[in-house]
């Protein structure tokens, strides 16, 4: 096996965070979408492309998604996803070279209806050369009032093995758990509204306290050397951490055949990130073929308590961080989308088909976090320009419905 | 500050269920609220997709109505 040298790998985790949890949002997600009645979802087959333009780093692979109902009382569906990754990214250049991998995850899930009552599970597992992760879900919804009110509870159960390139003997473990209450809504005809909160903990096991789990372990943090430059030494991150989130999301039919949305979530969490974010999104059929979607966001967060871009000296606090997704930094997304049904009996065996390519424009701006790439010769140790970050994301995928 | 939110929703909730509530959309009221426009995930894939990046760029996480659990965002 390729040995990558200890901070090429560094961007790689950071490009690939949260891989673990997309196919879990992707599972309950299918769940959801027979939040509003008990009724098995639709059967279909997705196949996307996706793509990721930004900070330095590309990534794009395929997934797929197939879903198949087994008689009139359960659901099952498979996704296996694949992350290309070429990544240059500031952290890579700063103390690295680039570097290209790829990961592989699958999960499956599956749900059965009992009356009024839905029963959901999953799994996944995904893998990298440095990171295993395995993840078990269990949720049940219950709908009252006539199907107005669909109300949900999750669970989910994470163990991961973190690794490290350069060293065979370096094993860390992880356990994750969330757990999720769902609240939705048939407000009035022409309006959905939904209420979620999770509370999620992951914790690190077996570890002495100069050892971390929860970070990047190629990372390192910056300190001034007293001389009036700085030098590098690797982050260390408290052993659990405690998340709390509340969203609110609402659907509204307008008076001509389109609909407004809206979305606000509050989030805090145990490192002192304190994170909320809006979004707007609209959505518009044009004739019998095309949906449009116009979409914008934004987001800003608080930085962790033990996050500094450099600090003062060597073992300056029992924790360090220079994760920039740790940094306080506020953001903006734009995204533009279309779907197109493709006329039916031109693809056969399914009932229906759609194409369809969302765009999406990232732009974030960090307010302590400095480009550390720029020659000391030009800035001094702390006065470098604090970094910003595009990024593009495109989703090709065609739909079948059977 | 957001548990104590979500208390006291569900103390109004919990006195909301003390009264009998009749479904006030009737189902043949409801071909709008069926309308693909009115979803909030129409295409799961897609969605969990752009979640993930989310997810990969900002330290918040959850709340989004995913049930699934964990990140491993290291």
């Amino acid at each position: 096996m390729r040995v990558k040298p200890r901070a090429v790998v560094m961007a790689h985790r950071e490009v690939a965070v949260a891989v673990i949890n997309r196919w879990l949002i992707m599972s309950a997600m299918l769940l959801a979408s027979s939040t509003f009645a008990a009724v098995l979802p639709d059967e279909r087959i997705d196949v996307l492309y996706h793509g990721y333009d930004g900070g330095g780093a590309e990534i794009d692979g395929p997934s797929i998604l197939v879903r198949k109902n087994i008689g009139t009382a359960v659901s099952v569906s498979a996704n296996y996803y694949v992350d290309m990754v070429s990544s240059a990214s500031i952290d890579v250049q700063a103390t690295a070279s680039p570097y290209s991998e790829e990961r592989k995850e699958s999960g499956f899930s599956g749900q059965y209806m009992i009356d009024r009552s839905t029963l959901k599970f999953g799994y996944t597992q995904s893998k990298e050369n440095d990171y295993d992760a395995t993840t078990y879900t269990f949720g049940i919804d219950q709908s009252f009032f006539g199907d107005l009110t669909t109300l949900g509870f999750g669970v989910s159960f994470g163990e991961d093995i973190v690794g490290q390139n350069t060293d065979p003997t370096y094993k860390r473990d992880l356990q994750r758990r969330k757990y999720s209450v769902n609240a939705s809504q048939i407000v009035t005809k022409n309006l959905l509204a939904s209420l979620s909160f999770d509370s999620a903990t992951d914790q690190c096991l077996n570890l002495t306290d100069d050892q971390s789990c929860l970070n990047n372990p190629y990372r390192s943090v910056r300190y001034l050397n007293g001389t009036g430059g700085y030098l590098y030494q690797r982050e260390l991150y408290p052993h659990t951490r405690n998340s709390d989130a509340l969203g609110l999301r609402a659907i509204y039919y307008l008076p001509y055949r389109a609909s407004i949305r809206a979305e606000l979530r509050k989030f805090s969490d145990s490192w002192g990130i304190d994170a909320d974010n809006a979004e707007l999104r609209y959505l518009h059929p044009y004739g019998e073929r095309f949906l449009f979607e116009v979409k914008y966001r934004i987001y800003d967060q608080t930085g962790a308590d033990f996050y500094s871009d450099l600090f003062p000296y060597r073992d300056a606090q029992n924790f360090l961080a220079r994760d920039k997704e740790l940094s306080p930094f506020s953001s903006t997304t734009i995204g533009l989308g279309v779907t197109y049904k493709i006329p039916a009996g031109f693809i056969p065996w399914f009932d229906k088909s759609t194409a369809n390519l969302y765009w999406d424009h990232f732009d974030i701006d960090y307010d302590d976090f400095r480009d550390a790439r720029v020659s000391p010769a030009d800035y001094a140790a702390g006065e470098e320009p604090l970094y910003s970050l595009q990024a593009d994301v495109i989703r090709l995928y065609f739909s079948f419905w059977f | 500050m957001i548990l104590r939110g979500l208390l006291l929703l569900a103390v109004l909730v919990s006195l909301a269920a003390c009264s009998p509530i009749k479904p006030w959309v009737k189902p043949y009221e409801r071909q709008k609220i069926a309308d693909e426009i009115m979803s909030f995930e129409r295409d799961p894939i897609a969605d969990a997709y752009l979640h993930h990046v989310f997810d990969a760029r900002e330290a918040a996480r959850g709340g989004d109505g995913a049930s699934g659990g964990g990140c491993g965002c290291n």
